[in-house]
């Protein structure tokens, strides 16, 4: 038996018809196209622009794609589309900065601390699911009228979001590594820093997604409910007047701006998490 | 330098798990540890490599480390429990990083660790680039960057395919040859225990007791002789037919739990 040559191997089976055993292991891996995507993207757009520019729907309803570029080009021109975006950057960059900081301080002591835990972890069920816009008139009152209160606002709504997600990406780091640290004797800051802070790195940049749309879904509502200037003041104004083109201008710059602060931390999580 | 087990017990809460065991692992000299699933072996591994605080009894370390050791007690995985953000040489010189070594020392000692464990070329590599005997050097790498006095060894090869553990106990036994490094050795697998150990420490079935040490002839490199080969497989056997009952009884256990 051992000295047959594959094709002994073959007859052996005898005179009976062969077939092709069936592939079966397909699997499920649905892979997105770029393209595709941006095809139906600009079919999109090209029915909306043909809608308009066909009269079949008021432009005073719905502008067309157009329409908006050409108004987001004339506030451009005009300075106010800058005046608007950076009052709105500064205070989501200002909230982000300080609720990040503090939901990272509170995440990593809860994730690492017993009383931390307790007591952390009571107060961030207590007050996560409040919805922040609400609390804005208690800020006010208690900072006045002011800058303060919005940022303070967009800084609470990401506080509780990355306080969150530090402590669960805390808790999913290995135990068995920390354990392996520890039998090697390596002190607890050292072990922080080279174990656990990277090993919940996914998870805070995980967190960073959301509480980036955390803080422009809060900016747009604080400017609409009290500020002269900002994207939610601006879209708030141009529906008011019923200038729907530039109210669609101002919603495109929140869509671009949502973009480019996704992109912002793709890049980082493919820096930070190459690992993976 | 000995690692002592001093009437070691412990219990999980409701669970006796290990009963009153008691051995030295002497200098330089390899100690397996084998019995039924479940018999406690992870557990006095554990407790001797101060993981774990024993309900009774006590680990106890007698005379000097070996000159240069930092650490006298060091750990080999099962898992590798390698950092997997770190690249082959940070891994192996996570143990050095709060030592009073310079730079340039903690980078000779790596690469040291390295050269013994043939990973000099892949010192930049990342865990999710090697293979999983690869992954076990760099563990192994990184127990002996600190000059340890003794290996605390769970389980190292149990995760890997059989050609790679043959040649990572080729390794073991190349790395124990000059007897500078003791060692103590948690394994299922009885052929390895027989290949490596000076002796063998039977653990009987939950809560694990010991039921017989056994001492293996002749030296680690005379075990790899054709003539030799009989006489393991005999002492094999021997210790098959001890633990061959209770493995039975511990794998249903298991099956019931």
């Amino acid at each position: 038996m051992l000295d047959r040559t594959p094709n002994d191997a073959h007859r052996s089976v005898g005179d009976a018809e062969t077939k092709p055993v069936r592939f079966r292991g397909g699997g499920f891996t649905p892979v997105a196209s770029r393209w595709a995507g941006l095809l139906a993207l600009a079919a999109a757009l090209g029915l909306w622009q043909l809608i308009g520019s066909l009269a079949l729907v008021n432009s005073l309803f719905l502008p067309t794609p157009l329409g908006i570029v050409s108004a987001l080009i004339r506030l451009a021109e005009s300075g106010a589309l800058w005046q608007h975006v950076s009052a709105s950057l500064l205070r989501i960059l200002s909230g982000w900065a300080l609720g990040t900081a503090s939901g990272i301080v509170v995440g990593f002591a809860i994730g690492l601390w017993r009383i931390a835990r307790s007591i952390g972890i009571t107060f961030v069920s207590a007050l996560f699911p409040i919805p922040k816009i609400a609390v804005l008139p208690l800020l006010i009152l208690w900072l006045g009228i002011g800058e303060q209160p919005k940022i303070a606002t967009i800084a609470l709504g990401v506080f509780f979001s990355t306080t969150i997600s530090v402590y669960s990406g805390v808790d999913a780091v290995p135990r068995n590594l920390i354990r392996m640290a520890q039998s090697f004797d390596v002190p607890f800051p050292t072990i922080v820093r080279k174990v656990i802070w990277p090993g919940a790195l996914p998870s805070i940049l995980a967190g960073f997604r959301i509480t980036a749309s955390v803080a422009l879904m809060l900016v747009v509502s604080a400017e609409m409910i009290g500020a002269e200037t900002g994207i939610g003041t601006f879209v708030l104004q141009a529906g008011n007047l019923m200038q729907t083109d530039q109210l669609m201008a101002g919603i495109l710059v929140l869509s671009l701006f949502g973009l480019a602060v996704g992109r912002l931390i793709s890049l980082l999580e493919a820096r930070l998490l190459h690992w993976r | 330098m000995d690692l002592i087990a001093e009437t070691i017990s412990h219990r999980f809460d409701a669970l006796d798990v290990l009963d009153g065991v008691s051995f030295t692992a002497g200098a330089g000299e390899v100690v397996a540890i084998v019995g039924p699933s479940g018999c406690g072996k992870s557990t006095l591994l554990a407790i001797l490599g101060g993981l774990l605080q024993p309900s009774t009894g006590q680990a106890l370390l007698r005379g000097a480390p070996p000159a240069g050791s930092l650490n006298p007690l060091t750990f080999v995985f099962q898992d590798f429990a390698l950092l997997p953000w770190a690249s082959v040489a940070d891994n192996v010189a996570l143990p050095l990083l709060h030592t009073s070594l310079s730079a340039q020392q903690r980078a000779a000692a790596v690469d040291d660790a390295l050269r013994r464990t043939g990973l000099v070329d892949f010192r930049m590599a990342y865990p999710k680039q090697l293979s999983g005997g690869m992954r076990q050097r760099v563990g192994i790498a990184r127990a002996l960057v600190v000059r340890p006095a003794m290996l605390l060894m769970d389980e190292p090869l149990s995760a890997l395919d059989s050609q790679t553990r043959e040649l990572l106990m080729e390794d073991f036994v190349d790395l124990l040859a000059d007897g500078a490094m003791g060692a103590v050795y948690v394994t299922h697998n009885l052929e390895e225990a027989v290949r490596l150990a000076d002796r063998i420490v039977v653990l009987s079935r939950r809560p694990g007791r010991i039921r017989k040490v056994v001492t293996v002839p002749a030296t680690r490199r005379a075990r790899g002789d054709q003539a030799m080969r009989a006489q393991l497989l005999d002492l094999q056997n021997e210790l098959w037919a001890l633990i061959r009952t209770e493995a039975i009884d511990a794998e249903r256990e298991v099956q019931h739990a």
